[in-house]
């Protein structure tokens, strides 16, 4: 994957959206989509074209816990910390995600830039807990079994691609 | 396009005709929860094998259904979400649950078009089978008004909405009743905030529509963050014309012409169903100018959250709409005075809006006849936690826990007995045993310390440990904080301190008062909602299960066996064979002994990882 | 028939008001606050000023607008407790060492820490790491000692429009620093300094340059000579026990001379100079219609806000030096036969001043022509490192050949002023009476933006005089766009102009204008007004300025 940033690009998302300061937390989540996290490149440029300063939208994008400064693996998977599936014991799956992968609390991404893993507060998903997802698609009733087969085909899956 | 009232008034009758003339219907629920299991291969699998059987099926009302027709619909979320994926077979009203994609052959064989049920796929409790939805238990027990459609109709399709009579709401409120009406209406049923307070929206309505500056705005909080609630997100994917229509009535009873929905980032299928909702109501004329030729125009815009709880305050999930950090500000100004971009806005949340339709329609009598005087309707939770049924439901106010939990929710799972409900999520607090018979609605509620919230019900059986559950609550909080108000920021940043010490073994004299203490300071002077309720996890379990935290601190023990760092383990000198494999486990060596003689555990030394548990093969190693 | 409230069971006058917390200082109680300054939008973070109410509802007053009838209380119990954890809580995330710290003495959660008694904090601490940010000459910031009250970042944004600081991350882990918690040099940051001034903890402080200052001081083989800017003999008096905003440019010149300087002069010289050579400029561009609207260059910080912000504005910036500059380069000269080596130091009211003495534009042969800006604030600092009593001084006057002075040299300190001192040069009536007129004629006063028309060699000439950067924004904005109305812009960085500098002690708005109307009663006491009067200046054209008016005078800001 190449980092590099094709400003034509932004600038189609900026010109959808409309030039203005109240339209920069739309503008970034669609940044976000399009390289899988916020390149340091784009603040200075959108800080001109929306007449806002760098800090002001630095300051959104780090207030914001769904905008990554770090570029993301191929797979971000989400694990459900909240009520529901902590009661259901969610902690567990997400210490196999880690060990499994060599991540940490600290260390969220493979070096391969393959997985992300990371802990969301409430998917909504509660009926289905203990709940994960992978690039937004739901993965219910999950057990640390569950979560190294799951691990195994998105390894499969992603070699391939 | 539809121009008129009388436009939109043939379109419904024609749609009316072809939703009673088809007859035979699958409904594959559509919810978050069942595509998750895999419900919309089924949905596609259902439709090639009916094809491939030369049925025609149809899965919105295009065309006029004719012969031996079957409709197949991706419905909103049914609600017995532990069940599924689910399938609805009608006429007859079965339910097929936990149904798999090598279900749909013989579904379509026996069932669609042989007219048999399956009774594999049916619901069983306690030996009994239950073939038609309202007959489960489950089901029998609630009053669904909000949630009528879900379920029932496809909840991607505009025609089938308004084929039910969707839109009639609108039109009453467009061409027979001035916006003072409306609000009047609002008023007169007494209609209270779904998200929370419980302030009444009609008075909230009245405080908007007087104010001079223009232009208004509606504004929807669909920023349904309590962990444990999705009542909101099951009414924005399951029936998201009703949330528009009652956006819109909203609009026209306080002279308002735009509408946001914020809806929050975790929400991509609330997000596309919206926004899908919102394109076909454009189409035809529901949404833009001069709707159906009135003097209205209305148009709703989608914010997508990204990631933040405190933007469910209104003025953070305002700011947050124009842009800017989700932080609250100091009130006043009120939202109805100065909302977004400091304009006069309602700010209601989905499952108000979505109670005004029928308002409207049916009149503020008829929504007052369900529910108790001061807190009438229906009101959805969230049922969730160690219990049988999870899953959402709606039953009137004023319903006790024990109905909910025991007839509803089918009780404990696993047989286990029943501690405690977390209620309102992370700013509520938890009911006991002795609340069982409380009915819940709004004032009983704040009578013992607990609040409504967005409905959230987290069931919580006898081995749950409430000083974790007060712990975990106070982590997301303080996660959560946006860091504003120092109450809040520093405050809930040392209660979790404290709270992590006590259930790591470190408690410390006096730290359940110093808890109190900074409870009492953050809830008298925090600066918004969200952090003045941030300590009631912790305040009310203090208050039911003082013993509990008692234990942890004086005697180190976690009555519930819980909290890892509190087990003690020890080696049961009758089992132990003295194989040293423990020993040789231990990574900080604290187990010793002679080979072939019972090993024992220094108790100083041990770090409670579990190695010798898990690596023993005579059961020797014990946890007490 | 006017409103009332009860604040502590007195009766309190309701009088516009915006919020109950300047009704109940009002009654006479120093309700504490951290976060409230009337100058930039409520906040209401620090919760330091709560109120109770007879039903026990505790409410902030800094955000609660007085109602007839409320009754309200200040010193309760509750109130008590809580103000005192909210300092407990603060302090237990906050650096603790005091005795070290720049900011000790002048620090509000230092004071307030002390007079609520907190001896006893029973959480552990966690207070950052220091990291401190010296990038900037101006400024220095440290993280560990942030209270998170967002003065800073208001005054940076709401005052003055540069937005280099905001706040970053959030709850607990939330901090105030530049994007991407970059160097602040590298940042929009102008060094105005006002985020420091309104801190109200060791977390931003301006530069000191004292320990510096005394060496050169104590080398002999120095001659340090220094000049006083016009802001410096107003700003500096309540702080020393004199009347606010009083004069004391001789307590001032005495205390330089105790403190080890050879000699002493009076920057309104270098201020004369520039009224002459930005006349001189705008006049020219007013016959050749070139490069109009001309903006001032006095002010550091605003220079550097239209180099990072409007660079291709820079041939609008009048090319004249600013006072302090002009006169640095003409001591220079004046003293470079001297044996020992000329340490040129400015006192300044100023923290941009830093970065302006540093800038390579005012080096010539590798040497600055001012070597030191030393604020009022380390002035202070030094007078009483040196035990000298203030008060107590024998105002003395500047050396010669500088002694001579003007009042348009003088109320450069405060904004306005340069537009002033430029109109009584331009302006063909030198009576007294014109004089009043150009006073009275919309040049004076505090307000952020003033306009006034002067009618010069039979032409219009349109002005408009604006303090606080954000208050620029939008003309420079328009003038960016090929639109404006205007011939002629003064803009000093500081709301009120050099007055209310960085540099100066800590002034609430009222002491500010005090300040100001100090260097009007000096202009009216000084018997030469205008600037081409100003002998001893007119006669520098025909030594050192000779043939180098250019090189010594004006300077060429380039666009990078």
């Amino acid at each position: 994957m190449t980092n590099a940033i094709d400003f034509t690009v932004v600038d189609g998302i900026v010109a959808r959206h409309g030039a203005e300061p109240s339209n920069v937390i739309a503008i970034l989540q669609d940044i976000q989509a399009q390289y899988r996290y916020l390149p340091r490149e784009i603040f200075p440029y959108l800080a001109r074209k929306l007449q806002m300063s760098a800090a002001k939208i630095y300051s959104v994008a780090t207030f914001y816990e769904n905008f990554s400064l770090e570029p993301k693996g191929k797979y971000v998977i989400k694990i459900c910390d909240g009520t529901a599936c902590h009661v259901r014991k969610s902690v567990p799956i997400l210490e196999k995600m880690r060990e499994s992968l060599g991540l940490s609390a600290g260390k969220l991404t493979t070096d391969d830039m393959m997985f992300t893993v990371e802990t969301v507060s409430c998917l909504g998903a509660c009926g289905l807990a203990p709940a994960c997802t992978v690039n937004d698609k739901v993965y219910p009733s999950m057990t640390p079994e569950k979560a190294e087969e799951l691990l195994a085909r998105l390894r499969e899956e992603g070699a391939v691609c | 396009m539809l121009k008129t009232r009388e436009d939109l008034t043939s379109l419904r009758q024609a749609l009316e005709g072809r939703f009673a003339a088809q007859v035979k219907k699958v409904l594959v629920c559509a919810g978050t929860g069942c595509v998750a299991g895999g419900s919309l291969d089924i949905y596609a699998r259902l439709i090639e094998l009916l094809r491939e059987k030369g049925v025609n099926c149809q899965v919105d009302l295009a065309h006029e259904p004719h012969g031996e027709e079957v409709g197949v619909k991706r419905s909103g979320c049914h609600g017995f979400c532990e069940m599924g994926p689910l399938v609805r077979v009608e006429p007859q009203g079965w339910l097929y649950t936990k149904v798999k994609i090598d279900d749909c052959e013989e579904i379509v064989e026996k069932t669609v078009l042989g007219g048999e049920p399956i009774q594999r796929l049916c619901y069983k409790i306690n030996g009994e089978i239950y073939m038609t939805q309202e007959e489960i238990p489950f089901y029998k027990k609630q009053t669904r008004t909000v949630l009528e459609h879900c379920g029932h109709i496809d909840a991607t399709s505009i025609q089938e909405y308004l084929a039910i009579g969707g839109y009639k709401a609108l039109e009453k409120a467009l061409f027979e009743m001035e916006g003072q009406q409306i609000v009047e209406e609002i008023q007169r049923s007494n209609l209270r905030g779904r998200g929370g307070g419980g302030f009444p929206t009609g008075r909230k309505w009245e405080q908007a529509r007087r104010q001079p500056a223009q232009p208004k705005y509606i504004v929807c909080n669909g920023d349904e963050g309590d962990p444990g609630a999705f009542m909101d997100r099951s009414v924005m994917e399951g029936d998201p014309h009703r949330l528009l229509e009652g956006i819109m009535i909203a609009g026209a009873a306080v002279g308002a012409s735009q509408g946001y929905i914020y809806v929050r980032a975790e929400y991509p299928m609330a997000v596309s169903r919206l926004t899908e909702a919102i394109q076909q109501a454009r189409e035809i004329g529901i949404l833009g100018q001069n709707i159906l030729g009135s003097s209205f125009d209305f148009d709703i815009h989608i914010s997508r959250g990204a990631g933040a709880f405190v933007c469910g305050e209104g003025s953070a999930l305002t700011a947050s709409i124009e842009g800017r950090r989700g932080m609250p500000r100091v009130k006043p100004p009120r939202t109805v005075e100065k909302g977004l971009f400091e304009k006069p806005t309602v700010l209601n949340n989905v499952e108000t809006l979505a109670n005004v339709p029928q308002i409207i329609l049916r009149g503020a009598d008829w929504y007052r006849s369900i529910g108790p005087e001061n807190s009438p309707g229906a009101k959805a939770f969230a049922l969730t936690g160690n219990i049988q049924n999870t899953g959402l439901i709606e039953v009137p106010m004023g319903t006790t826990l024990r109905e909910i939990i025991f007839d509803i929710g089918g009780g404990m799972r696993d047989g286990a007995e029943f501690k405690a409900v977390q209620i309102g999520g992370p700013s509520g607090g938890c009911l006991t045993k002795e609340h069982l018979d409380l009915p819940l609605d709004f004032d009983s509620l704040q009578k013992v310390g607990a609040m409504i919230g967005s409905g959230g019900l987290v069931v919580m059986d006898d081995k749950t440990c409430m000083v974790e559950v007060a712990r975990f609550f106070m982590n997301f909080t303080q996660n959560e904080s946006c860091g504003k108000c120092v109450p809040c920021r520093e405050g809930t940043k040392r209660m979790l301190e404290i709270l992590e010490r006590i259930v790591a073994g470190q408690g410390q004299p006096g730290d359940i008062d110093l808890l109190l203490e900074l409870a009492e300071t953050i809830s008298a002077t925090a600066l918004c909602g969200l952090g003045k309720t941030a300590a009631q996890p912790v305040v009310s379990t203090i208050r039911y299960f003082r013993d509990e935290y008692e234990a942890h601190v004086n005697e180190k023990r976690c009555p519930t066996h819980n909290c890892q760092k509190l087990k003690r383990y020890y080696i049961d000198a009758q089992e132990c064979k003295g194989c040293s494999k423990c020993a040789r486990n231990c990574p900080v060596g604290a187990i010793s002994g002679e080979v072939r003689s019972p090993f024992v555990i220094d108790q100083e030394k041990c770090i409670k990882c579990g190695a010798c548990i898990d690596g023993c093969s005579f059961h020797a190693v014990k946890e007490g | 028939m006017s409103a009332f409230m009860m604040v502590d069971n007195i009766p309190v006058e309701i009088a516009g008001e915006e919020n109950i917390l300047a009704v109940i200082r009002k009654a006479g109680v120093e309700l504490p606050t951290f976060c409230y300054y009337s100058e930039l939008s409520v906040y209401g973070a620090c919760r330091m000023c709560m109120v109770e109410d007879r039903r026990g509802n505790i409410q902030a007053a800094c955000s609660t607008p007085p109602r007839e009838g409320m009754e309200i209380f200040t010193n309760t119990p509750r109130l008590r407790k809580y103000r005192r954890n909210v300092l407990e809580l603060l302090l237990a995330s906050h650096c603790r060492d005091c005795t070290t710290c720049e900011k000790s003495g002048k620090c509000k959660l230092q004071q307030l820490a002390h007079q609520f008694g907190i001896h006893n904090i029973r959480f552990g601490q966690l207070s950052d790491e220091h990291q401190r940010d010296e990038s900037s000459l101006c400024i220095s910031r440290d993280s560990a000692k942030c209270i998170l009250c967002g003065d800073c970042v208001r005054m940076c944004e709401e005052i003055q429009g540069v937005g280099a600081i905001d706040f970053v991350g959030r709850g607990s882990r939330m901090k105030v620093a530049p994007a991407f918690h970059e160097p602040i040099a590298n940042s929009s940051c102008v060094g105005c300094g006002q985020c420091a001034a309104v801190c109200p903890t060791g977390a931003i402080v301006v530069k000191n340059d004292v320990e510096r200052m005394w060496a050169e001081l104590a080398d002999p083989k120095t001659k340090c000579v220094v000049q006083i800017a016009p802001a410096v003999r107003v700003g500096i008096s309540r702080e020393m026990g004199l009347g606010t905003g009083e004069n004391a440019m001789g307590k001032v010149t005495a205390a330089l001379r105790r403190l080890g300087f050879d000699e002493v002069y009076d920057t309104t010289t270098g201020a004369d100079l520039t009224v002459l050579e930005e006349a001189n400029e705008l006049a020219g561009r007013l016959a050749s219609g070139q490069k109009l609207p001309l903006l001032t260059s006095c002010c550091p910080a605003w220079v550097q806000f239209v180099e990072k912000n409007y660079p291709q504005l820079l041939p609008h910036v009048s090319t004249c030096r600013s006072p302090m500059e002009m006169f640095g380069a003409v001591l220079k000269e004046q003293l470079k036969t001297s044996t020992r080596r000329i340490v040129s130091v400015a006192i300044m009211p100023c923290t941009a001043k830093k970065f302006e003495v540093a800038r390579p534009e005012f080096k010539r042969n590798g040497v600055s022509d001012v070597d030191y800006a030393i604020t009022t604030q380390e002035l202070i600092s030094m007078i009483r490192q040196a035990g000298i009593v203030f008060e107590e001084l024998e105002p003395e006057s500047v050396d010669m050949p500088f002694g001579v002075s003007t009042g348009a040299g003088v109320i450069f300190g405060v904004t306005g002023g340069v537009t002033e001192a430029v109109i009584r040069r331009l302006s063909d009536d030198k009576s007294t009476g014109a004089l009043r007129a150009i006073a009275f004629n919309g040049v004076r006063g505090m307000e952020s933006v003033k306009e006034t028309q002067v009618e010069i060699g039979g032409k219009t000439v349109r002005i408009a005089i604006v303090s606080g950067l954000a208050n620029a924004r939008p003309l420079m904005d328009k003038l960016a766009q090929g639109q404006c109305d205007y011939d002629f812009i003064e803009v000093m960085a500081c709301p009120g102009g050099c007055v209310s500098g960085a540099g100066q002690p800590f002034a609430a708005k009222a002491e500010k204008a005090k300040r100001g109307q100090g260097l009007y009663q000096a202009d009216r006491m000084s018997p030469i007004k205008r600037s081409e009067e100003n002998y001893a200046v007119t006669a520098l054209y025909d030594s050192v300025l000779k043939g180098r008016v250019h090189e010594l005078l004006h300077v060429e800001y380039v666009n990078e």
